[in-house]
């Protein structure tokens, strides 16, 4: 690993996908690192993030959204916000940007198997839990049952369509996909992703839920998932927060005592519930 | 712990040899306010003052730092910087603001070592000035420590009148005063006594208390009580508390450039500033005033005490002495203890 963990490592993007575009436009950047050692070297574990940087514009930190079973790349998918995202949206393949990572806790994937797994990712939110699908997909017989919930703005805002669709084929992967306001053609349900919630309502037994979104789509979902007899080590959330080290050392991203960036990003909500803090 | 005696006239000739060996800050007058500044020559420092206006641990985490160089734009050209590794000298520091270092250690060690800090903080030799006039906010003595403590410096000079007594605390303590042993004599009985004299003055001239005791618990259970919002409607937000604390150690990352070079810098923030959370989407997870002074206060006597223990206040007074609205947290604390729940 690197000895100064504030000087990034290059990875040249290799490819950009536009998952949504418009306004609120997310592309997703598939990144090698130029050295061989660091390109063997950088292991995760999904809900893990990293450091990307645009040298003169700055650095964000990003949920790294591809799957650890995926080697010799990292992807982060990136909705076009602030200043660096909005220079980010303007790279193209062969441009190199700096990362550095791998960042923070991850979901328990180990602890996890077999048991059954529910998804709920509302917007850009799904980027981490796209790691997380993609990596039980890749294990699948390791896991239980896996229902993936997922709700837009609107069709336009669904990101990681083509994925959705596949995933949709599959007999082993249940997909629930949802957009806030009614439109032309759209055939699958209509509402808020903790309403689309309920209505699957997935049984709490062996269960375990993780959800990722909007602070606001993260509480009502956390509560009807409590309605559904989920208990509170049941269920899994990963926080975003302003940041500006992602090493523990800069302050900002504090809920009560802990940092998201190196105590988190991933908690339960047993251990969030106890921790007194904005967020 | 070696025991010694420095006449007064001897300091010019001791700072003298270590200058020579060591790039020294020390104390000086600097357009009426005393700040740690480097010294080339000995008449300079100023050793009659109660603190300096800034802590010195702006020597160690500077307020503008560049952590590399880099090409701007998108063909990834980094330039690394050499960290300075001189060997330094901090003569006078408080031990209020000695024990700030150790606190702020805990920060920038870690998992992720930071090097910028922990390179100048490895090469710098503590010299301590016991603190014999006390402020009218200082209360370091509330948190058990004493105003001649040699706990966190390697050296400690205290003024006993004609002569310093000098503690030598360790070999970075000893290879400092090497070859200078001729300017100093050892110790006795009576010079002993004579700095438990100073110490009991000097405590004696604190007046200033804040009870800690409990206070981690206490501020668990009254984190929604309105005082916050009664705190912090004085508050102007210009972060001078945390700008000027010791022990505050929140930085912002900037990339700085041109067209043609840049460098990714580090500078000081401050949880006072609204944009300091601020998130990219608009959100902000303290958008008040009152959630922001909820968290200095939180941050030093409940959040870095749950994870480290110790309270990350030294009690030097700076947040009290400098707050242009007299938010005084030895009363905000008080006002902790006294809500009812």
């Amino acid at each position: 690993m690197n000895k100064n963990p504030y000087q990034p490592w290059l990875a040249t993007i290799d490819d950009t996908r536009e998952e949504v575009a418009g306004e609120r436009a997310i592309k997703t950047f598939k990144l090698v690192f130029q050295d061989e050692d660091v390109k063997k070297n950088f292991t995760f574990l999904p809900g893990q993030c990293a450091m990307v940087s645009l040298f003169g514009e700055g650095e964000c930190f990003f949920a790294i959204s591809s799957s650890p079973t995926q080697k010799d790349f990292i992807e982060v998918s990136v909705m076009k916000l602030g200043k660096v995202t909005s220079a980010l949206h303007d790279c193209e393949p062969g441009d190199i940007l700096g990362v550095r990572g791998p960042y923070g806790n991850s979901f328990d994937v180990d602890v996890w198997q077999g048991k059954n797994l529910v998804f709920i990712g509302g917007g850009i939110g799904q980027a981490p839990l796209r790691s997380l699908i993609n990596y039980v997909v890749d294990n699948r017989e390791k896991y239980g049952n896996l229902d993936v919930i997922y709700g837009a703005r609107s069709s336009k805002d669904i990101s990681y369509k083509k994925e959705f669709a596949e995933l949709e084929k599959r007999k082993d992967v249940n997909v629930h996909l949802s957009i806030d306001v009614e439109e032309d053609g759209w055939k699958k349900f209509v509402g808020f992703v903790p309403t689309n919630l309920l209505k699957v309502k997935p049984s709490p037994k062996n269960t375990i839920a993780v959800t990722c979104g909007p602070p606001i789509m993260i509480k009502f979902v956390i509560q009807n998932l409590l309605e559904l007899g989920f208990t509170e080590d049941q269920i899994f959330t990963t926080l975003e927060m302003r940041m500006k080290c992602g090493i523990g050392k800069c302050g900002r991203c504090n809920i009560g005592n802990l940092y998201v960036c190196k105590d988190g990003p991933v908690f339960s909500y047993k251990q969030l519930k106890n921790i007194q803090g904005e967020r | 712990m070696d025991k010694l005696i420095l006449p007064k006239d001897k300091i010019p000739g001791l700072i003298r040899g270590i200058i020579n060996k060591y790039q020294v800050y020390a104390p000086v007058n600097n357009d009426g306010i005393t700040l740690f500044r480097q010294i080339k020559d000995p008449s300079k420092i100023n050793l009659d003052f109660s603190n300096s206006k800034v802590p010195p641990k702006e020597l160690l985490f500077k307020q503008t730092e560049t952590l590399f160089k880099f090409i701007p734009g998108k063909s990834g050209k980094i330039n690394p910087i050499d960290i300075p590794d001189e060997k330094t000298v901090i003569f006078g520091i408080r031990p209020c603001d000695a024990k700030s270092l150790a606190i702020l250690d805990n920060i920038f060690k870690g998992d992720y070592e930071d090097p910028y800090y922990l390179t100048k903080r490895k090469n710098t030799v503590l010299v301590g000035l016991s603190c014999t006039q006390p402020d009218v906010n200082c209360f370091c003595t509330s948190f058990d420590d004493s105003p001649v403590s040699a706990e966190y410096v390697d050296v400690l000079f205290t003024d006993i009148g004609e002569k310093y007594y000098v503690e030598v605390k360790n070999d970075k303590g000893r290879q400092l005063i090497k070859n200078m042993n001729k300017l100093f004599t050892s110790a006795n009985e009576k010079d002993e006594k004579k700095k438990k004299e100073v110490e009991k003055k000097s405590v004696d001239i604190i007046t200033r208390h804040m009870s800690i005791d409990g206070v981690v618990d206490k501020l668990d259970k009254i984190f929604d009580n309105s005082l916050w919002k009664a705190i912090a409607t004085k508050c102007l937000g210009c972060g001078v508390c945390t700008y000027l604390c010791p022990t505050c150690h929140c930085f912002d990352i900037q990339d700085e450039n041109t067209l043609t070079e840049g460098a990714r810098v580090r500078v000081w923030d401050s949880c006072m500033n609204p944009e300091y959370t601020l998130h990219a989407s608009g959100y902000n997870p303290r958008p008040e005033r009152m959630n922001r002074v909820r968290n200095r206060v939180y941050h030093k006597y409940n959040y870095y005490p749950k994870n480290y223990d110790i309270v990350a206040c030294v009690g030097c007074g700076r947040c009290i002495e400098n707050c242009p609205v007299n938010i005084d947290i030895i009363d905000v604390i008080s006002q902790v203890k006294g809500v009812k729940h």
